[in-house]
């Protein structure tokens, strides 16, 4: 008589792999894994959904690479991949917009975990991975920014090299050894090629790896609302089939929104860089960072020359500090009222950077 | 009783399996096309970009009325290499340069009156593109010359 179909199939191929691999463990293990479903699951997706995007970005990268070049040819080649290749326009188009989404749902991850208290022992080292992995996305997205080298890229690094540049002592000579130079040049666009590509990367898949294996480790964490139900009470769902096909559906959705955002406004590529045009009127950054863009601005305007641009420096680090160790001013122990008190701070910033990000794009002067 | 039961089900659980992996599967190959045929068309754009420039028929070589007798001038028909030859009997003539061996772009020979291969040794007659000796499997594609009005035009025969 055959086996039932639900047996794991014993063929010698299975038996072969299994030995070496220890599959069966594997896929005990992924049965035996539960997710907990309550009225706040929602927000477990986000951090699946930033992975997706960050798949597709490394798939475009490489697709990207394929004809990109970097240095002196690097805005013709862009021009030839988006006007001559084809699916060039659509392949660029998808690798922008995917940055875009990966940046936002890792924001909401961010937030979703803030507000869940998510961080708290044994998830410090995932917070702080956490912080670490959106970090290098930012500069993953500065550096990517540049390397059309078209009008709006080179004023864009030029302005954002300008801020590190006033730092006292080290600031001008920083900013000279990453631009390669007194201004933004070929041999800039080579350095945040190399960065992009190659340093980046290095260091943020090992990351990301010690990220996920984390939450493999801890599992999902508890809302407290959920942890103060006693354990009869709380439902959870088995990760495989459950779960993952529940993150699979979402990634679909992901794809399906990416695919139309990608091919109904595809990514401009401006004119050629050229030092001496004036900059456009309504140069500014990538909307992640427009909050400490107009920051910088306030206190710029609060303290002239270059005092303000330090105090917002600092004022802007001691921030990110503050919010990258807040699991330790929060820990398990203290609840109640210092709990709560962490949860207005996380209001407060979550005010803030709308606040400014909103404020830097009403002062923007109309475009050209 | 049986049949009472039968009558509240109305489909039977292992055919809606195999629809509902057929609606995934279809699902799935529509989603892998999407994806998939844009990706192929990207990676395969230089390539359809020779096939249209090797859709050249005809064209002047630039010097080749200036070519002095016993030598060859290398040019680019279409995306590949060939070569005008100018014999000493004043006569012109017109080869592929791709070795149909392995596909080096091999060479005419003024001492030894040969067109050879580095590769691998291979010997070409520089009159009719023939395989002389050699790993080569066929001669080389001729072209039709002609020379009019000094000027040296190429035709794929």
């Amino acid at each position: 008589m055959a086996k039932s179909s639900s047996s794991v199939p014993e063929s010698r191929v299975y038996r072969w792999l299994d030995e070496r691999l220890g599959l069966t463990e594997i896929i005990a293990l992924a049965g035996k894994k539960r997710v907990p479903e309550h009225k706040h699951s929602f927000w477990y997706y986000w951090g699946g959904i930033t992975l997706f995007f960050f798949v597709v970005m490394c798939i475009t990268g490489v697709l990207l690479l394929v004809y990109y070049r970097p240095g002196e040819s690097a805005y013709e080649s862009v021009r030839l991949i988006t006007y001559d290749i084809k699916f060039g326009w659509l392949v660029r188009s998808i690798h922008s917009w995917s940055a875009n989404l990966m940046v936002a749902a890792a924001f909401v991850h961010m937030f979703s975990t803030f507000f869940m208290k998510a961080y708290r022992r044994p998830r410090e080292v995932l917070w702080i991975t956490g912080i670490g992995l959106l970090s290098m996305a930012m500069v993953f997205g500065f550096s990517g920014y540049l390397l059309p080298m078209d009008e709006l890229a080179f004023f864009a690094t030029k302005v954002g090299l300008a801020i590190p540049a006033t730092l006292p002592v080290v600031g001008p000579w920083l900013s000279d050894l990453v631009r390669g130079g007194p201004e933004v040049s070929a041999y800039t666009v080579s350095r945040f090629f190399a960065l992009h590509v190659v340093i980046l990367p290095a260091l943020f898949v090992p990351l990301l790896g010690i990220h996920l294996a984390l939450v493999q480790k801890y599992g999902m964490s508890l809302p407290e609302s959920e942890e103060a139900k006693p354990e009869s009470e709380r439902k959870t769902i088995p990760f495989f089939p459950n779960f993952a096909m529940k993150d699979l559906a979402v990634w679909l959705i992901a794809l399906n929104v990416l695919g139309f955002l990608a091919a109904v406004y595809p990514w401009q590529l401006g004119p050629a860089a050229d030092p001496l045009m004036p900059a456009p009127k309504d140069i500014h950054p990538e909307w992640y960072f427009m909050s400490s863009f107009q920051i910088l601005k306030i206190f710029g305007n609060w303290f002239p020359g270059a005092l303000g641009e330090f105090l917002g420096i600092a004022v802007f680090s001691v921030g990110v500090l503050l919010w990258a160790i807040v699991p330790f001013f929060d820990p398990e122990k203290r609840s109640g009222l210092w709990a709560r008190r962490v949860t207005w701070f996380g209001f407060f910033v979550v005010f803030v950077l709308l606040l400014t990000t909103i404020w830097g794009y009403a002062v923007l002067p109309a475009g050209k | 009783m049986p049949d009472e039961v039968n009558r509240h089900v109305p489909e039977d659980p292992e055919r809606r399996d195999v629809l509902k992996f057929a609606a995934v599967g279809a699902l799935g190959a529509v989603y892998a096309g999407l994806v998939g045929y844009p990706v192929y068309r990207y990676l395969a754009s230089p390539v359809e970009k020779a096939a249209s420039e090797t859709a050249v028929n005809e064209m002047v070589v630039e010097g080749g009325a200036a070519l002095p007798k016993n030598s060859a001038l290398m040019f680019k028909f279409g995306a590949k290499p060939a070569m005008l030859i100018h014999h000493e009997d004043g006569t012109y003539t017109a080869l592929s340069a791709v070795c149909t061996h392995l596909g080096c772009t091999a060479s005419y020979e003024p001492d030894e009156k040969r067109i050879f291969c580095a590769c691998h040794g291979g010997v070409y007659d520089p009159h009719s593109g023939a395989n002389v000796s050699g790993p080569p499997p066929k001669p080389l594609t001729a072209f039709k010359v002609q020379v009019t009005d000094g000027k040296v035009v190429v035709q794929r025969s």
